[in-house]
């Protein structure tokens, strides 16, 4: 760790899975091997070339009253659902949700610390938005008329209304951002929210990514590219990275949060370390909107920049949560890239996981969700193992997690977390225990 | 639709008032002011509007929302279109 920057600490976490309603769930079902994806119900499904997605465990409807989730994207609460699991996880205060009437006392704030507002940051990040609003709102326009359109359609469908909603649920004052990258949408917001702890605009930051689009339309437009898993006989197989038959990814939703907090705030107040974020690298391929670079060089770079950034030598690295959508070009050319950028030795030092063979892909939730898995996995000493992986293909020639999770030696421990986006984006988190 | 009578009205609107913001009907009585008592915002009011628009049967222009300010305001309102 570089000592002239200050240590940004993860002290809070939160998610709601194709796998779990929370961390716990979720984290016991991946180590469980066990899958979110599931066929979808709908009327005309059988029109689309996928008919299965890997679709939230627990239903937002199940913990939030309808009157909430009406003027709520489905991104957006469950961002909230997320929030404020790691809110409470890290030992802060309850917000007061409702603004105080007039001559009224704010709401208690009793059993827990209390943040002060202008030190707490947010940035949730989603890669695609309110897509749910925008065509349902659109189908309302069509069919009664602009008069009948929800007057919360433009909140609901911004994509910054996830970071929004939090900011105002905590009372964040000292900024609240929503970076927009694709499927390293939120891998950037935990890089952003490190560089507001360094850069002293936050003592604590909620960080994270959320996404809800499995909606015809997405089937429909990633199946046009050709992009997704058709295993549609198979659904809980679909999904399965550095497998010789893998096909495709699976649409997945959800989202994760992290409570960032600089070192010094955390231990005055006491608070529960669960890991160090110590540094993100980023890199732009400049070369297709879609395709990553065939020579791996974009994402190399990101990874070789997160180690500089976190102050780490690549022999440092036990353990890597690959952006692996279970592609087949992806996958193995993120493989090339990991040798490219931490040497052959180093990288064949590192255990690979890949765990949207479980969740899915949650394109913009991507890297807070595997950022967070992989805090647990040096918390707890254990990595997932990749599902699915029956036949590992010939060019995956590192180190994959495959059959049983893989313990972890005591000790000190870094790892990278990896997300690339469409349109070139490639941004690498590195993590360490807490000791 | 039928003439509502004062009552009726107050129950429909206690009853979509419920259903887009979750005030108990209990709290919605004809003095109460929808952004000071309630806790209304300015959105949602519109929401309330083109529901008890469809209900009752009237037309709420927008001009005419900003002087509906109470329960008893919208009460007097429909009442006076109805009749």
């Amino acid at each position: 760790m570089s000592k002239s920057k200050t240590t940004v600490v993860v002290t809070g976490l939160g998610a709601t899975t194709p796998l779990g309603g929370d961390v716990p769930s979720t984290w016991s079902a991946l180590l469980a091997g066990e899958s979110g994806v599931r066929p979808l119900e709908w009327e005309g499904v059988e029109e689309l070339p996928v008919r299965f997605a890997a679709t939230l465990k627990v239903d937002p409807s199940e913990v939030m009253p309808k009157q909430v989730l009406r003027r709520l994207d489905r991104n957006q609460s469950i961002a909230l659902i997320a929030a404020r699991e790691a809110w409470t996880h890290a030992g802060f205060a309850p917000p007061t949700v409702r603004k105080p009437k007039k001559g009224e006392e704010p709401a208690g704030v009793e059993g827990g610390f209390l943040v002060d507002g202008d030190r707490l940051g947010v940035v949730v990040s989603s890669g695609i938005g309110g897509l749910h609003t925008a065509l349902n709102s659109y189908d309302v326009y069509r069919e009664k008329g602009w008069s009948r359109v929800s007057p919360f359609t433009v909140p609901m469908l911004m994509p910054n209304g996830a970071s929004g909603h939090v900011g105002i649920e905590f009372g964040a004052m000292a900024g609240s951002h929503a970076l927009v990258s694709a499927c390293a949408s939120s891998g950037e917001a935990v890089g952003y929210a490190i560089d507001m702890i360094r850069t002293g605009r936050a003592d604590v930051v909620i960080c994270g990514g959320t996404e809800s689009c499995i909606h015809p339309l997405q089937m429909a437009s990633f199946g046009a590219m050709r992009a997704m898993s058709t295993r549609n006989d198979e659904p809980t197989r679909a999904s399965r990275p550095y497998d010789k038959n893998r096909d495709g990814f699976v649409l997945g939703e959800g989202a994760a949060v992290l409570i960032l907090e600089s070192e010094e705030h955390a231990r005055a107040r006491g608070a529960k370390v669960h890991g160090i974020a110590s540094g993100c690298g980023y890199s732009g391929d400049a070369f297709d909107i879609v395709l990553p670079d065939p020579t791996g060089a974009g994402q190399a770079k990101a990874m070789r920049r997160a180690l500089v950034d976190a102050g780490l030598q690549p022999s440092d690295i036990v353990h890597i949560n690959a952006h692996a959508t279970s592609t087949p070009a992806g996958d193995v050319a993120e493989l090339a890239s990991i040798k490219a950028g931490l040497g052959e030795e180093a990288a064949a030092g590192a255990a690979i996981t890949a765990t949207k063979s479980m969740t899915g892909h949650l394109l913009g939730g991507a890297g807070a969700l595997e950022s967070l898995f992989t805090i647990l996995a040096l918390r707890d000493g254990v990595i997932p193992a990749v599902a699915n992986l029956e036949d590992l293909d010939d060019e995956a020639d590192l180190d994959i997690v495959r059959g049983e999770p893989r313990k972890l030696a005591d000790g000190p421990a870094a790892a990278l977390n990896n997300s690339f986006g469409f349109g070139g984006h490639n941004v690498s988190v590195a993590f360490e225990r807490a000791l | 639709m039928a003439v509502a009578t004062e009552q009726e009205i107050l129950d429909g609107l206690a009853a979509i008032i419920d259903d887009i913001v979750g005030i108990d009907k209990s709290e919605v009585t004809p003095e109460k002011n929808f952004i000071d008592d309630l806790d209304i915002d300015s959105l949602s009011m519109v929401e309330i509007a083109v529901a008890a628009q469809d209900q009752f049967g009237v037309e709420i222009p927008d001009d005419e929302l900003r002087n509906l300010k109470t329960v008893q305001d919208v009460i007097n309102f429909v009442q006076k279109l109805q009749g």
